[in-house]
């Protein structure tokens, strides 16, 4: 690793020319992807799958700075997704707000929950507070569940995605045009979440993990930012959340589960804790893997034979759930051999590869 | 009305008491919260399912033969995986659990799928005995009564057996207890091989209640890892009573005033308890030393 010389050193974005030059390709090769992939995989599949990794990403990045930047655990993350979704929907439906103003307010509504639950985590550790946040995501399911406003059991439709709504009239529809919303939101926000943790802000969160009491001997205010924290990251979420609403186009409580909230909990491990770019890392694999996953029977080769193998031994309905099998593997073997996920696995490549052959 | 909700909500407590015993007896020598505990009673269940349905044989071979499944998986996941953690920490082992859970969840559904079976059992749940107003089934006084005597049984185990002593004097320190003589590593084997007992004693008797399928344990297992926090964690004693708290509290609720968040409230009722008590009802707030 070579030297930081100043504080600027530190927190700029890009530190060389390499690095400006591949963050361009990564630009250009955002705004050529929805354009390509039809043509080259010949569906639009893709981008429906590009939108869903994007939408995991800022998930993963706001739980990250939770659970991996402040060493706090929440296992009702699911709670948070739901409040966005849920918000943005019925405020545009209810209150015929414009589109980025409920999914603001959504998002802030989700980070005043997150507040609330941040208050409880003053106090509480290990697992009591994962009780505590468990708790929490089920009682969210429970109350949208029950609720007349929100759909009940049955659900709501999201409404047409109208983005000039007071002014005119333009409708994104297909995956293409809510790509050219989601890919945005989510580059900003990834990129604001790189620059709060090198803030402040991101240097009190990681002074918490590491030590809160020897973090209060220095000066950091733990209530203020622990809840800060928890808020941050529900915000991140609830937008999250929101935007999966319109990717879906229709959202229910069973959705928004107790696994789900493992599931996010996944995307950070896997990714890597306590890195922005392993969180990048985790979304992208883990939504692939569970999109595959999903249609497991339909793969070449594997497919036949898993549906061999199962009518003999096991039963063919039962398939899907090998991914539930998979996934749980591959936290497993994570957590036991490489804590820091795949971001850990990268950073070991690269200093094997810098001194190559040595 | 309210004797019938009492009483039942002992019948659900004794099952709470034991999942909650099971995540307890773990988390004192180790300190990990298992969230697997749940699906390990399940596919224990499963076993004992299949022994008896598909092979045929009789309740003790089957249930007996479920209950050595359970102890050998106990051991088998402590040993392959726990152990090799790398400088483990609280979430770490939280995750490591949460996977067994997945794993386990996946092999059983896609063994057995997902449509709901009947588990037979020796002990009717349909043949009641009247207690004035209430009504109670041989399966719900089964339930209590093999819950007390495990109990007991436990009580003694931890308190006479040179085994039980060397437990609990791991869980006090590890490090002291390595030094006079006692392999500490068995005896994490043998806490989760007797904690994965106590489960699919819990999935058994949960089983012909409900009926038997991959989601069987999930709310039961939430519900006894509230009991245990509720209680505090590291006390067997207020494992049990948290278990019966929970149970009856949640019977009162979703009896009087709705039936609906009878769950939630329960939960709520434990965050707010535990803003008061962080460490739970039994366990003496542990402080820090830096």
């Amino acid at each position: 690793m070579d030297m930081k010389r100043d504080y600027y050193e530190d927190i700029q974005l890009l530190r060389n020319k390499v690095l400006w030059f591949w963050f361009m390709m990564l630009i250009v090769f955002l705004i050529v992807f929805p354009f390509l992939v039809p043509k080259i995989m010949g569906s639009s599949y893709y981008i429906y799958m590009a939108n869903y990794m994007a939408i995991n990403i800022i998930v993963t990045v706001g739980l990250n700075i939770l659970v991996g930047y402040t060493g706090q655990i929440s296992l009702g993350h699911a709670g948070f997704f739901a409040i966005g979704a849920y918000m943005t929907v019925l405020l545009m439906n209810t209150l015929h707000l414009p589109f980025f103003v409920s999914l603001l307010l959504a998002a802030i509504t989700a980070g005043l929950f997150g507040f609330i639950l941040g208050l409880p985590a003053l106090r509480l550790e290990g697992p009591y507070l994962a009780i505590a946040t468990l708790g929490f995501g089920m009682a969210i399911t429970q109350v949208i569940g029950r609720w007349r406003v929100f759909g009940g059991r049955m659900g709501i439709e999201a409404p047409s995605l109208d983005i000039l709504h007071p002014f005119g009239t333009y409708n994104l529809e297909s995956d293409r045009q809510l790509y050219f919303l989601i890919i945005p939101i989510t580059f900003f926000l990834t990129i604001g979440a790189r620059n709060l943790m090198k803030s402040k802000v991101g240097r009190a969160f990681i002074a918490i993990r590491d030590s809160d009491i020897a973090a209060e001997t220095m000066g950091v205010n733990l209530t203020f930012y622990k809840t800060l924290s928890f808020a941050v990251s529900a915000l991140y979420t609830g937008l999250a959340g929101g935007l999966y609403a319109f990717l879906l186009g229709f959202i229910n409580p069973s959705t928004f589960n107790f696994i789900l909230s493992i599931y996010f909990l996944a995307f950070v491990i896997v990714g890597g804790l306590g890195s922005i770019f392993g969180s990048i890392m985790g979304g992208i694999v883990i939504t692939w893997l569970m999109l595959t996953l999903d249609k497991v029977q339909e793969l070449p080769y594997i497919g036949s034979v898993l549906i061999s193998f199962s009518r003999n031994w096991m039963t063919v309905s039962g398939l899907p759930n090998i991914s539930s099998i998979i996934f749980g593997v591959i936290i497993i073997l994570l957590v036991v051999f490489e804590p820091l996920g795949l971001y850990g696995f990268w950073i070991r490549t690269k200093i094997y590869w810098k001194t190559w052959p040595f | 009305m309210f004797l019938q909700l009492l009483v039942s909500g002992l019948s659900f407590g004794s099952l709470y008491a034991l999942i909650a015993l099971a995540m307890v007896i773990i988390y004192k020598t180790s300190e990990v919260p298992n969230f697997g505990q749940g699906e390990m009673a399940m596919i224990s269940t499963f076993v004992a399912y299949a022994l008896l349905e598909s092979y045929g044989k009789s309740f003790l071979i089957s249930f007996g033969g479920a209950l050595i499944f359970a102890a050998a998986l106990g051991a088998f996941l402590e040993f392959i995986f726990l152990r090799r953690a790398k400088d483990p920490n609280i979430l770490s082992f939280i995750l490591i659990t949460l996977g067994f859970e997945m794993v386990l969840y996946g092999i059983a559904s896609w063994k057995w799928g997902a449509d709901q079976k009947n588990f037979p059992f020796p002990v009717s749940d349909f043949d009641v005995i009247n207690l004035g107003s209430a009504v109670l089934s041989y399966l719900n006084i089964a339930t209590f009564l093999i819950t007390l005597i495990l109990m007991f049984i436990l009580f003694l185990f931890f308190r006479y057996t040179k085994l039980g002593i060397a437990m609990k004097a791991t869980q006090q320190n590890a490090m002291a207890a390595r030094i006079n003589g006692i392999r500490t590593n068995r005896i994490l084997s043998i806490t989760w091989a007797m904690s994965s007992i106590i489960g699919a004693v819990a999935g058994m008797l949960l089983a012909p209640i409900a009926t038997l399928d991959p989601t069987l344990m999930l709310n039961a297992l939430l519900k006894g890892f509230a009991a245990a926090v509720l209680g505090g964690m590291t006390s067997l004693v207020g494992a049990a009573f948290g278990g019966y708290v929970l149970a009856i509290i949640e019977n009162l609720f979703g009896g009087y005033v709705s039936i609906e968040f009878k769950s939630v409230v329960a939960f709520m009722i434990i965050v707010l308890v535990l803003c008061f008590r962080p460490s739970g009802l039994f366990a003496r707030h542990y402080i820090k030393k830096v």
